[in-house]
C-alpha cells in the first residue's frame, strides 16, 4: 500500500514539475504573431490576381493557414504548390486551375495605346498600381511592376489590353539545363552565309 | 592551404588548389608575328562591348565619320564609349547578332568603311605624367578602354580608387593560361616596351607598393622580352608554373601574393588591382599616341584555318571576314568558338562581330575539338573536386543543380564558381558540369529577381489597399457632412432635429467604442471584455436614439392638403424610412456575417422597414401621379430606383454567401439554413435584376415617353430595322441607335448566359449534395437556357441585319474588308520576313529597296485596317 | 552547314569512365593468373560466369528502368563488380553461388538504388557478404596451395558445376588457421600452411599480384594513393604494435598485409569511388578506418577475413566523413557545413 502511495506521490510530483516547466516554457518562448501566414505569403507570387477567390495574396495566405487548400494559385504554378506543401507538411495537390493557360509563361499587360480611350477602369482594377494614366488620356503599363494578373483585361471597354509573354532579354537569358544522363549535351545549329 | 612551391629571396610564388594541364596548342599560332587584320566591308559595333550599361549613340544613319571619332558615349557610371575603327559612313543603327551565348540580337552601329582610313583629331600626350590622375582617368574613360583579358570591365572605373583604398600590389596579368590563345604572348614579345609604358601609367595612377607581372613558364620569350623592357622600371616579372586557370584574376592574385579575395568581394579589398597586359598596351596607345581603343589583337587558330596566327583586327570585324582572311576550310569547320576552349562559347552566326573582349577565335574540326560525348552517370570519383581551383565540391553542386535544389547549391557556394571548366574537363563521365552551374546560377538570379518583384508587388498592393480604404473613409465622411448640411436647414420640428442630433452623437460614440475595442483586440488588451461591453452599451443607446428619430418621423402628421409641402414631407419620410431600412440592413448584414444570434430578428426588422419605405414611396408616387403636370421630369427615375434595389439585394446576397462560406469552413451546423437564405436572397436579387433589365430595355427605346411598350427590347422584331426604309436614308442617328440596341442585346445575352451558368452549377451542387427538389431546379436551368438562347438568336439576327445594311450601304461586304485588311497584313509580314532574312547577305541597294517596299506595304495595311475599323464603327459592330 | 553548339569547356580531358573501368579490369589480371595457377581454374570459370550474369542482370534492369542499355553497359561498371566479386569468392565456388552473389549485387545493391553512382554500398561486397552469411561453409572452403595440391582442370570444372568439395584438396586459409591456433606456439609451428615466406604458402603471391595491379592503377592515375596507403597503414600499424607486444597471439604485419584479401581490398575494393569518401582528407580517414577495422575483426571477430565487412561499414560512414572534411572554399573564412552531403 505504501509503495503504491509513494509511486503515486512521485508521479504527481513529477507531473507537477514538468507541468510547471512546460507552462514556464510556453510563456517564456511564446511565439509572437502568426509567422506561418507570413511564411505562406512569402511563397505566394504576389500577383494579387484573386484567382484563388481571395482579394489578394495575403488573404489567401491567411485562408491557407486556416485550412484552405493550397493549390488554388495558378500564377504560382506547381512550384508554389510544392513549396507550400513542404512548408505546411501537407500533400502535394494537383494545381486547381482550368488548365487553359500555361502559368509557367510569364506575361505582362500591354495597352494598345492608340485604342485606349482613357476610361481609367483598368487603373482601378490593377491591384498593384502598375497602370498610369488619367481620365480621357491614354494609359500605359509600368512593365516592371506588372504582375501579369490580367485583372485589367476584363474591365477594358474597348479590349485594348493584351497579355503578352515576357520575352527574354540579354539580361534575363540563362543557360538551359543539360538534357541529363544518357543524352548528348550538344546540338547542331545551322549556320548561313559563311 | 597555401603550399609554397618555390622560395628564392623575395621572389616567392604561391600555389592555388586544383588546376589542370590541358594540351596547350599554342605553337599553332605563336610562331608568326602579329599580322594586320582584314578591312571588312562592314564593321558592326555593338553598343555593349563591355560590362555595364550600353553606350548611347552620338551619330545618325548616313553620317560620315573619321577614324577614332566618338560614335557613342558612355552611359552612366559603368560604361564605355565606342569609336570609329576606320573612316566611313554609318549605314545602320539597330539590332544585330552579337557576341553572346544566347544568340540574341542587341543594338549595334554599322559602319561602312570608305577605305581611306582617315584619322580624325588625335591628341597624343608627350608626357602623360604631367596630367593629374583625374585628368588621365577622364582620358582613359574617353578612349573607351576596358579590360581586354575577357571580362571587359571599364578600366577607368577599375583604376579609380575610393578615398580609403590603398593599393599594395599592382598585378599585370600576362599569364594567358587558356590553351590555343597566344594574343598576349605575341604582344609581349613584340611590343614589350609599349606595355611597360602602359604599366607606368597604371603605377602613376595607383601608386602601388610593388608591381608584379605574372607570366606562365611556357612563354620564355615573352618573359625575356618584358624583363629586357622593364629594366629601370619598378616592375617585377615573375614566372609562374603553367597550370590552368592561373590566369584567372583571383588565382593569379593567390599565385603572386598568397592573398585570397573574399567571396563576392573585389581585389581592391585586399589591396590588389589586376590589369591585363593588353589593357596596359591599350593605355599606352590611348595616352601617348592619342588613339582610342579601336583595334585589338585576336588569335585565330584551329585546324580549320590555313593561316592561324595573331591578327590586329579592327573592332567590329565580322567573324566570317576574319575567318576568310585566315583561310578557313569550310568543309573542316565543325565548331566555332569565340574565346578559349575552356571558357569561350560557340558561335551561332558568323556575322557576329569581334569586339573589345574577343581574344581568340577557334575554328576547329571534330578532330581537334571532338563532339561532346553523351552524359554518363556521376561515379563520384572526385576528380572534379581535385581540379577545382576554388575548392568547391563540383559533384555535390552537380546533384543540387540537377535536382533544382538551389538553396543547397548556394549553401555549397555555387556562386563562388568561376566557371573555369576544369571540373568538366576532367570528368570521366562527360557531364557538362559548367552548363549545370550556369543553369543553376541563372535560376538563382531569376528567383531572386522574382522574389524582389513579388516583395515590391506586395508593398504596392498594401499601399493601394491603404489608399483605397482612406479614400472610402473620406468619401463616407464627406457624404455624412453633406447629409448633415442638407438636414440642418430642413423645416422639421425642433424635436426631430434634437433627436437626430442625439442619434448621431450616439452612433458616433458607438463607432468610437468599436474602434477602441478593435484596437484593444489587436494589442491584446486584458480589458477587452470591458471594451466590448462598452460597445454593446453604446450600440443599444444608438439604436434607441435611432428608433426615437424614426418614431418622431412617423409621428409627424403628414399634412396632405398642401400639395408641394405634402410632397416634400413625403419625400423626407421616404428618405428617412429608406435610411432606416438601410441601417437596419447593414446591421443585419453585419450580424449575418458574424453569425450573431439576432441576425434573423434584424433581418425581419429590415424587411418591415423596407415594406414601410416601399409603402411610403408608393404614396409619394401616387401623390405625384395625382398632379402629373407638376414636374414629370422630376419624378424619380424608376430605373435608378431599381438599380439601387438591385445593388442592395445583390450585396445582401453576397454577404449571405460570404457568411455561408465561412460557416462551411467552420463546419457550423446552420450551413444549410444559411445557404437557403443566400439562395432566397439571390432569387430576390435576380428578380430585381430582371425588372431592372426590362425597365432599362424599355427606357432607351422610348426615352421620355411615359408608358413603356410591353415588348422589351430583348426580343426585337425583325420588321423593325426593315421599317428603316431606304438604305440611302439610313442616317448616323439610326446607326447609333442600332449600336445602342446591339449593346443592350449583348449585355442581355451575357446576363442570361451567366444566370444559366450559375443555375447550372447550383444544380450540380445540389446533385452532389443529394438534394430532393431537383426537378424545380432543372426546370429553372432549362428556362434560363432557353432564355439565353433566345437572346442570342435575337442578337445574331440583329447582327446579320446590320451586316446586310453595311453591304448595301458601302457596296462592300464586311468580309471583303476583313480580307483586304488581312491580305495587306500578310504582304507586310512577308516583306518584313524577307528583309530580316536578307539582312546579312544582301547588298545595300537591295536592302534599301526592300525597306522602301516595306514602308509602302505598311501604309497599305494601315489604310485597310482603318477602313475596316471605320466600317465597323459606323455600323454599330465595333465591339464584334 | 551546321556547327556544334555546346557549353564550355570545349576541350575534354582524356579520362573516360569506360576507360577507367577497363584499366581496373586489366589490373586484376596478374591476380587472376596467380589464383588460377595456385588454386586451379575455378576462379577463372567463376570470373567468366560472373561477367555473363552481371551483364545480363544489368541489361535487364536497365531495360526495366527505361535507361539506354547500350550506353550504360559500355561504362563497364557491371563487369568490374562481377570480376571483383568472383575474385573474392573461393575457387571452389559452384555456379549457383556466384550467380546469387552477382545477381544480388547488380540488381539489389546497384540498380535498385538507382544504378551507377547512386549505390551507397560497394555492390561486389554486398554480394559477397550476402553469400558469406547465407552459405558460410561454401564460402570458407579453399582448395589448393600447400599442403594440398592444385586441383586439376576437370576437378575445378566439376566443382564449378556443383559436385564438390573434393576431399583431400580443400582446407582452411592461413588466416583461418592462424586465428584457430593463435597463442598456441606448438600448433602454429606445426601448421605447414603458415610456413610461406611471409603470409602462408601461396597467399603472398596472390597478394603481391594484386599489389602489382594496384601499383599499375596508381601509375595510370586511375585511383588515388590516399585510400590504399591509408588502408594498408591502418592495418599494418595496429598489427605491428600488437605483434611487438605478443608475437604468439598476434600475427605479424607482413602476414596481415599479404594474406587474405588485403591487397585486393586496398587497391580494388576500397577505392570504388561511388561508395567511398570523396575529399582527399576524407579518403585518408576512410582508408585508415577500414584498415583498423580489418585488423580488429581479424583479431577479435568471428570471421576469418574482414575486408568486406570493413568496407561496407565505412561505406555507411562515407557521407558522414565527407560532411566533416569539406574543403574551405576560396574566399571563405572556413568550411561551410549545414546541407547534407
Amino acid at each position: 500500500m505504501t509503495t503504491i502511495l509513494i509511486a503515486i506521490a512521485a508521479l504527481l510530483a513529477l507531473a507537477a514539475v514538468f507541468g510547471a516547466a512546460l507552462g514556464f516554457a510556453s510563456e517564456k518562448f511564446k511565439v509572437e504573431g502568426d509567422p506561418i501566414v507570413d511564411q505562406i505569403d512569402a511563397l505566394l507570387p504576389q500577383t494579387q490576381c484573386g484567382q484563388c477567390g481571395h482579394p489578394g495574396c495575403r488573404p489567401y495566405a491567411e485562408a491557407i493557414a486556416n485550412g484552405e487548400e493550397h493549390n488554388r494559385c495558378p500564377p504560382g504554378g506547381e512550384v508554389t504548390v510544392e513549396a507550400l506543401a513542404e512548408l505546411l507538411g501537407r500533400e502535394v495537390l494537383p494545381l486547381d486551375d482550368d488548365g487553359s493557360e500555361d502559368a509557367t509563361v510569364k506575361k505582362v499587360a500591354y495597352i494598345r495605346e492608340d485604342e485606349c480611350i482613357g476610361c481609367t477602369k483598368c487603373i482601378q482594377a490593377c491591384p498593384v498600381d502598375a497602370i498610369v494614366g488619367a481620365a480621357k488620356l491614354m494609359h500605359t503599363v509600368i512593365v516592371d511592376e506588372c504582375t501579369g494578373c490580367d485583372l485589367c483585361v476584363e474591365p477594358c471597354p474597348v479590349d485594348c489590353i493584351d497579355m503578352v509573354p515576357v520575352a527574354p532579354t540579354l539580361g534575363t537569358w540563362t543557360w538551359q539545363r543539360p538534357a541529363g544522363a544518357g543524352q548528348s549535351p550538344e546540338q547542331r545549329i545551322d549556320v548561313v552565309n559563311l | 592551404m597555401l603550399a609554397r612551391l618555390f622560395r628564392g629571396g623575395t621572389r616567392e610564388i604561391f600555389d592555388f588548389p586544383g588546376g589542370i594541364h590541358p594540351p596547350e596548342h599554342k605553337s599553332e599560332s605563336n610562331t608568326t608575328p602579329i599580322l594586320p587584320g582584314p578591312l571588312p566591308s562592314q564593321l558592326i559595333l555593338p553598343l555593349n562591348m563591355h560590362i555595364g550599361a550600353p553606350a548611347r549613340p552620338l551619330v545618325q544613319v548616313g553620317d560620315k565619320v573619321l577614324k577614332g571619332q566618338h560614335l557613342a558615349e558612355g552611359n552612366g557610371a559603368v560604361s564605355a564609349p565606342v569609336h570609329a575603327p576606320t573612316s566611313g559612313t554609318v549605314v545602320a543603327i539597330g539590332p544585330r547578332p552579337i557576341q553572346h551565348p544566347s544568340g540574341m540580337d542587341a543594338p549595334c552601329l554599322v559602319l561602312e568603311p570608305d577605305g581611306e582610313d582617315r584619322w580624325g583629331d588625335r591628341a597624343p600626350l608627350d608626357d602623360p605624367f604631367a596630367l593629374s590622375p583625374g585628368e588621365l582617368l577622364e582620358r582613359i574613360a574617353e578612349a573607351g578602354i576596358v579590360g581586354l583579358g575577357g571580362a571587359g570591365f571599364p578600366t577607368s572605373v577599375k583604376v579609380s580608387l575610393g578615398d580609403h583604398q590603398r593599393v599594395r600590389e599592382l598585378i599585370i596579368n600576362g599569364v594567358e593560361c587558356e590553351p590555343f590563345i597566344t594574343a598576349d604572348d605575341r604582344l609581349m614579345r613584340e611590343r614589350a616596351a609599349d606595355i611597360v609604358q602602359g604599366i607606368q601609367v597604371l603605377q602613376y595612377l595607383l601608386n602601388p607598393e610593388r608591381t608584379l607581372l605574372g607570366i606562365e613558364d611556357n612563354k620564355p620569350e615573352a618573359a625575356a622580352a618584358l624583363r629586357a623592357a622593364a629594366v629601370g622600371a619598378d616592375i617585377d616579372v615573375r614566372v609562374v608554373p603553367t597550370k590552368y586557370p592561373s590566369g584567372g584574376e583571383k588565382q593569379l592574385i593567390q599565385l603572386l601574393t598568397g592573398k585570397e579575395v573574399g567571396s563576392g568581394g573585389l581585389p581592391i579589398q585586399v589591396g590588389v588591382v589586376c590589369q591585363n597586359v593588353g589593357t596596359a598596351y591599350a593605355l599606352k596607345r590611348a595616352l601617348f599616341d592619342g588613339e582610342p581603343l579601336i583595334s585589338r589583337i585576336t588569335t585565330v587558330t584551329g585546324d580549320a584555318v590555313a593561316r592561324p596566327g595573331n591578327y590586329e583586327i579592327l573592332l567590329g570585324t565580322p567573324v566570317a571576314e576574319l575567318l576568310q582572311h585566315a583561310g578557313v576550310d569550310q568543309t573542316r569547320l565543325q565548331r566555332l568558338v569565340l574565346g578559349g576552349p575552356m571558357m569561350g562559347f560557340t558561335l551561332h552566326n558568323p556575322a557576329i562581330p569581334l569586339v573589345k573582349t574577343s581574344n581568340c577565335l577557334i575554328a576547329a574540326s571534330t578532330d581537334l575539338l571532338p563532339e561532346p560525348e553523351p552524359e554518363q552517370a556521376c561515379i563520384r570519383c572526385g576528380a572534379c573536386a581535385d581540379a577545382c581551383p576554388a575548392s568547391l565540391l563540383p559533384q555535390q553542386l552537380y546533384w543540387y543543380a540537377k535536382n533544382d535544389d538551389l538553396e543547397r547549391a548556394q549553401q555549397q557556394n555555387l556562386m563562388d564558381c568561376i566557371e573555369c571548366g576544369a571540373c568538366a574537363y576532367v570528368c570521366p563521365s562527360h557531364i557538362p558540369l559548367v552548363q549545370y552551374y550556369r543553369y543553376a546560377k541563372g535560376e538563382i538570379r531569376i528567383q531572386a529577381a522574382e522574389r524582389a518583384k513579388a516583395d515590391r508587388a506586395r508593398e504596392r498592393f498594401e499601399a493601394r489597399q491603404a489608399r483605397v480604404e482612406k479614400e472610402q473613409a473620406e468619401k463616407e465622411a464627406r457624404r455624412r457632412a453633406r447629409q448633415q448640411a442638407n438636414r440642418a436647414p430642413a423645416p422639421a420640428g425642433d424635436n426631430a432635429t434634437a433627436l437626430k442630433q442625439t442619434s448621431l452623437d450616439a452612433s458616433k460614440a458607438y463607432k468610437a467604442a468599436v474602434k477602441a475595442a478593435k484596437e484593444a483586440e489587436t494589442r491584446d488588451d486584458p480589458d477587452l471584455a470591458r471594451y466590448q461591453a462598452e460597445v454593446e452599451k453604446r450600440k443599444t443607446a444608438a439604436d434607441r436614439a435611432k428608433a426615437a428619430v424614426r418614431d418622431a418621423g412617423k409621428a409627424a402628421p403628414p399634412s396632405t392638403d398642401a400639395h408641394p409641402k405634402a410632397e416634400a414631407d413625403l419625400k423626407k419620410q421616404v428618405a428617412d424610412a429608406s435610411a432606416a431600412y438601410k441601417s437596419a440592413l447593414r446591421e443585419a448584414k453585419a450580424a449575418l456575417a458574424e453569425e450573431r444570434e439576432d441576425a434573423a430578428t434584424l433581418q425581419s426588422r429590415a424587411e418591415t422597414l423596407k415594406a414601410e419605405a416601399d409603402r411610403l414611396k408608393a404614396t409619394l408616387r401616387d401623390a405625384r401621379a395625382g398632379q402629373p403636370a407638376s414636374a414629370p421630369t422630376a419624378a424619380p427615375d424608376p430605373v435608378e430606383e431599381l438599380k439601387k434595389a438591385v445593388a442592395e439585394a445583390s450585396s445582401a446576397y453576397k454577404a449571405a454567401v460570404k457568411a455561408t462560406k465561412e460557416a462551411e469552413q467552420n463546419e457550423a451546423d446552420d450551413v444549410a439554413r444559411l445557404r437557403a437564405e443566400a439562395d432566397r436572397l439571390k432569387a430576390k436579387a435576380d428578380e430585381l435584376k430582371q425588372q431592372l433589365r426590362d425597365a432599362k430595355a424599355a427606357a432607351p427605346a422610348t426615352p421620355k415617353t411615359a408608358p413603356p411598350p410591353p415588348a422589351a427590347a430583348a426580343s426585337p422584331t425583325p420588321t423593325e430595322p426593315a421599317s428603316g426604309g431606304g438604305q440611302e436614308s439610313e442616317s448616323d442617328e439610326e446607326a447609333a441607335k442600332r449600336q445602342k440596341r446591339l449593346n443592350a442585346l449583348k449585355t442581355a445575352y451575357k446576363m442570361a448566359h451567366k444566370q444559366y451558368k450559375e443555375a447550372h452549377s447550383a444544380l450540380d451542387r445540389a446533385r452532389r449534395d443529394g438534394a430532393v427538389d431537383l426537378a424545380a431546379m432543372e426546370a429553372r436551368v432549362e428556362k434560363l437556357k432557353a432564355k439565353a438562347d433566345h437572346t442570342r438568336d435575337a442578337l445574331d439576327a440583329l447582327m446579320d441585319e446590320t451586316k446586310a445594311s453595311l453591304l448595301a450601304h458601302t457596296g462592300k461586304d464586311l468580309k471583303t474588308l476583313k480580307l483586304d485588311a488581312a491580305r495587306a497584313e500578310t504582304a507586310l509580314r512577308d516583306k518584313s520576313d524577307e528583309l530580316k532574312r536578307l539582312r546579312d547577305t544582301a547588298d545595300e541597294d537591295t536592302l534599301k529597296r526592300l525597306t522602301s517596299e516595306l514602308g509602302t506595304l505598311e501604309h497599305d495595311a494601315h489604310l485597310a485596317r482603318r477602313a475596316l475599323k471605320q466600317a465597323l464603327e459606323e455600323h454599330g459592330l465595333a465591339e464584334e | 552547314m551546321a556547327l556544334i553548339n555546346a557549353s564550355s569547356p570545349h576541350a575534354r580531358g582524356p579520362v573516360d569512365t569506360g576507360m577507367v573501368m577497363r584499366q581496373v579490369i586489366y589490373a586484376t589480371l596478374p591476380g587472376l593468373a596467380i589464383l588460377t595457377l595456385l588454386f586451379g581454374i575455378g576462379t577463372l570459370l567463376n570470373v567468366i560466369w560472373a561477367i555473363l550474369v552481371a551483364l545480363l542482370c544489368e541489361a535487364a534492369m536497365l531495360r526495366a528502368r527505361g535507361r539506354p542499355v547500350a550506353l550504360y553497359l559500355r561504362d563497364g561498371s557491371a563487369v568490374v563488380t562481377a570480376v571483383l566479386l568472383a575474385l573474392a569468392l573461393p575457387p571452389t565456388a559452384p555456379w549457383w553461388l556466384t550467380f546469387i552473389g552477382v545477381a544480388f549485387a547488380i540488381i539489389v545493391a546497384k540498380q535498385l538504388y538507382g544504378g551507377l553512382g547512386m549505390n551507397p554500398f560497394n555492390p561486389a561486397m554486398v554480394g559477397y557478404v550476402l553469400l558469406l552469411i547465407s552459405f558460410p561453409v561454401a564460402m570458407t572452403n579453399w582448395v589448393g596451395g600447400a599442403p594440398y595440391r592444385t586441383p586439376y582442370v576437370l576437378e575445378s570444372v566439376l566443382q564449378f558445376l556443383g559436385h564438390g568439395p573434393l576431399d583431400g584438396l580443400s582446407g582452411a586459409t592461413p588466416l583461418d588457421t592462424f586465428r584457430t591456433f593463435a597463442g598456441n606456439a606448438d600448433a602454429l609451428d606445426r601448421m605447414i600452411v603458415l610456413h610461406g615466406r611471409w603470409a602462408g604458402l601461396g597467399w603472398e603471391w596472390v597478394n603481391l599480384a594484386f599489389l602489382l595491379g594496384g601499383v599499375y592503377l596508381l601509375f595510370r592515375r586511375v585511383i588515388g594513393w590516399h585510400i590504399p596507403l591509408a588502408f594498408l597503414a591502418g592495418l599494418a600499424v595496429p598489427a605491428l604494435i600488437a605483434w611487438q607486444i605478443d608475437p604468439l597471439r598476434y600475427a605479424d604485419p607482413l602476414f596481415h598485409l599479404f594474406s587474405g584479401g588485403t591487397m585486393l581490398g586496398a587497391f580494388f575494393i576500397a577505392t570504388d569511388p561511388v561508395s567511398a569518401a570523396t575529399s582527399s582528407r576524407g579518403r585518408l580517414i576512410y582508408g585508415v578506418l577500414i584498415g583498423i577495422l580489418i585488423w580488429v575483426i581479424r583479431t577479435y571477430g568471428g570471421y576469418p577475413d574482414a575486408v568486406a565487412f570493413s568496407v561496407l561499414l565505412l561505406n555507411l560512414a562515407a557521407p558522414f566523413i565527407d560532411y566533416y572534411t569539406r574543403p574551405r572554399t576560396y574566399g571563405h573564412e572556413r568550411a561551410k557545413r549545414g546541407a547534407g552531403s
